[in-house]
């Protein structure tokens, strides 16, 4: 005897634990095969690039720390970046240093947060996460010394950063350079070999080196794919060029290498800490620029190597203190486009795998 | 996928958790034990000097929020601004501390505590003397390194955990 049966359309989300935010994807399901996947964007819209337009340069760097609020730092950063490209603001060597250790120290941030919770989600549940969060803690610990918030940092001004580094600083950023690669070691040692985890991710979600470029996907998603591309050595932007790094690259372009090429970089981040750290110079912090920017009429588009990919701010000035129109290239939105293609023909349970190993923030996505 | 050994890479995962058993705890519980927040804290309050002031609203100007309403008149005899009002809807407010900075006089400051809870939304407009510093509503050292220097120090978890490996 035959069974009948037929496809089978369930909504995934928006209110899931497993879509990091509010994502949401109309799944149709032939028994656990997924058949064909929509995602569904928008919860959590609010405009941000039509209210940039009303705000001065520097009022808009609170907006930018809603982007991705895992990395504001790296927001503000490209944000800054951007303006003093426009208007031609030249920034101390201090404050560079300063500014490449946060964005280090940034994409350590987001890259346990985007480990843990992929871990989170193909079974090893909170365990790693929290181990990976007190790492995080200790970060967090220094963007407050530095900034006075946690999350929504607000530190980075056009023309350097808003606040020196108290004296305090130091130490404890050297503190936390010795003892993280040993942690980065036990994290190796907790799940890197755990057959759980391979027969979960190994081969699952395969992402070709062809599609990812093709559908313009960034950081270490692309990575992952066998590409080596990385715009801190692509194009440097700020001092990257004075520093010695790889970048890891994956060879299959399935979820296993999507995770071990962020476990890499973590390794690398720390590497470049260690080195702008010795050569971090005293001086201004601050260039001095005047409190209501009016860059000259024009238009600049600039892009960083955010956590999660290709970070990019198109502005165009009309010469009045705000911007005439201001654009975000979102990196996980673009990310996620692939997301179909990786996707269809696996099980439901691969499908939160696969989705965790993307590392997406709605707050970029929605914007 | 073919594994040759099966559970050695578990039993490596679980050594791990197990050495964790003898450490030093990471997490404080909470409202006994407190730890000190750093000097440049972003509290959930505006503290406002209203001798240094000279109502001159250029943090009115810069707060993207539109939280902080100012109203003046001039005084015919000095010349000079006069405060008839100073009123910060905290519930706008995004704790952003660009005000802090954009005041030429240093008479604006970001508060030093953030457990500010109200229960009804019109209590978080504060205005005047409501701004004003006080033993309970000290100042954060934002923008201002000599408040910051008399603060607590920060606790870190940096020098918290020691562990011998
Ligand atoms: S902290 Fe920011 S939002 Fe709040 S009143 Fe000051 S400028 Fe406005
Ligand atoms: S900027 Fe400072 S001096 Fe001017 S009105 Fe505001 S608080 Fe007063």
């Amino acid at each position: 005897m035959t069974i009948k049966t037929e496809p089978f359309v369930i909504n995934f989300g928006p209110a899931h634990p497993s879509t990091h935010g509010v994502f949401r994807m109309r799944v149709v399901l032939d028994g656990e095969v997924v058949l064909d996947l929509e995602p569904v964007y928008g919860y959590l819209h609010r405009g941000i690039e039509k209210l940039a337009e009303q705000r001065t340069y520097t009022g808009i760097i609170p907006l930018t720390d809603r982007l991705d609020y895992l990395a504001a730092m790296s927001n503000n950063l490209a944000h800054c970046i951007a303006v003093e490209k426009l208007a031609g603001i030249k920034v101390p060597e201090r404050a560079e240093y300063l500014r490449v250790i946060l964005a280090e120290l940034q994409r350590l941030c987001s890259h346990l947060i985007a480990v843990g919770a992929f871990l989170n989600d193909s079974g090893a549940f909170m365990t790693p996460i929290l181990y990976m969060l007190r790492e995080r803690e200790k970060i967090l610990d220094l963007f407050e010394m530095l900034s006075g918030q946690r999350l929504t940092y607000n530190d980075m001004r056009p023309g350097g950063v808003s606040q020196d580094a108290p004296e305090e600083f130091l130490p404890a950023l050297h503190k936390f350079v010795d003892q993280m690669p040993r942690y980065l070691d036990e994290y190796d040692q907790l799940l890197a070999k755990n057959e759980i985890l391979l027969a979960r991710s190994k081969g699952v979600g395969i992402l070709s080196k062809e599609l990812a470029i093709n559908s313009s996907a960034s950081g270490p998603v692309l990575r992952a794919s066998g590409v080596k591309w990385d715009i801190r050595k692509a194009e440097p932007y700020s001092i990257y060029d004075r520093f010695e790094f790889e970048i890891p690259t994956g060879t299959a372009g399935d979820c296993y290498d999507r995770y071990l090429v962020r476990m890499l970089e973590m390794r690398q981040s720390v590497r470049i800490i260690e080195q702008a750290m010795k050569q971090f110079p005293s001086g201004e912090y601050r260039s001095r620029v005047p409190k209501l920017i009016r860059p000259p009429v024009g238009e600049v588009y600039s892009r960083i190597e955010a956590p999660k990919g290709e970070l990019a701010f198109y502005i165009v000035s009309d010469s009045s203190i705000a911007p005439y129109r201001y654009h975000i290239r979102g990196t996980s939105l673009i990310n996620l486009t692939a997301l179909r293609d990786m996707i269809v023909g696996w099980k439901v349970a691969d499908l939160i795998v696969i989705f965790g190993s993307i590392d997406i923030c709605m707050g970029e996505v929605d914007r | 996928m073919k594994f040759e050994r099966y559970g050695i890479g578990i039993a490596r995962g679980m050594m791990v958790t197990f050495k964790h058993l003898f450490r030093h705890p990471t997490v404080s519980q909470y409202p006994e034990q407190r730890l000190n927040m750093s000097r440049r804290t972003r509290g959930n309050e505006l503290i406002w000097n209203n001798v240094k002031c000279t109502g001159c609203v250029t943090c009115a100007k810069s707060c993207p929020q539109g939280a902080i309403h100012i109203e003046t008149t001039v005084d015919p005899a000095t010349n000079k601004y006069n405060v008839l009002k100073i009123e910060v809807d905290t519930g706008y407010c995004i704790q952003c501390g660009l005000c802090v900075e954009a005041c030429p006089y240093e008479a604006i400051y970001m508060g030093y505590s953030v457990e500010r809870a109200k229960y009804r939304r019109g209590e978080l407009v504060q205005a005047n003397e409501m701004l004003l510093a006080s033993p309970d509503r000290p100042a954060s050292g934002y923008m201002n390194p000599h408040i910051a220097r008399e603060l607590p120090r920060q606790t870190l978890l940096v020098e918290k955990i020691v562990e011998k490996r």
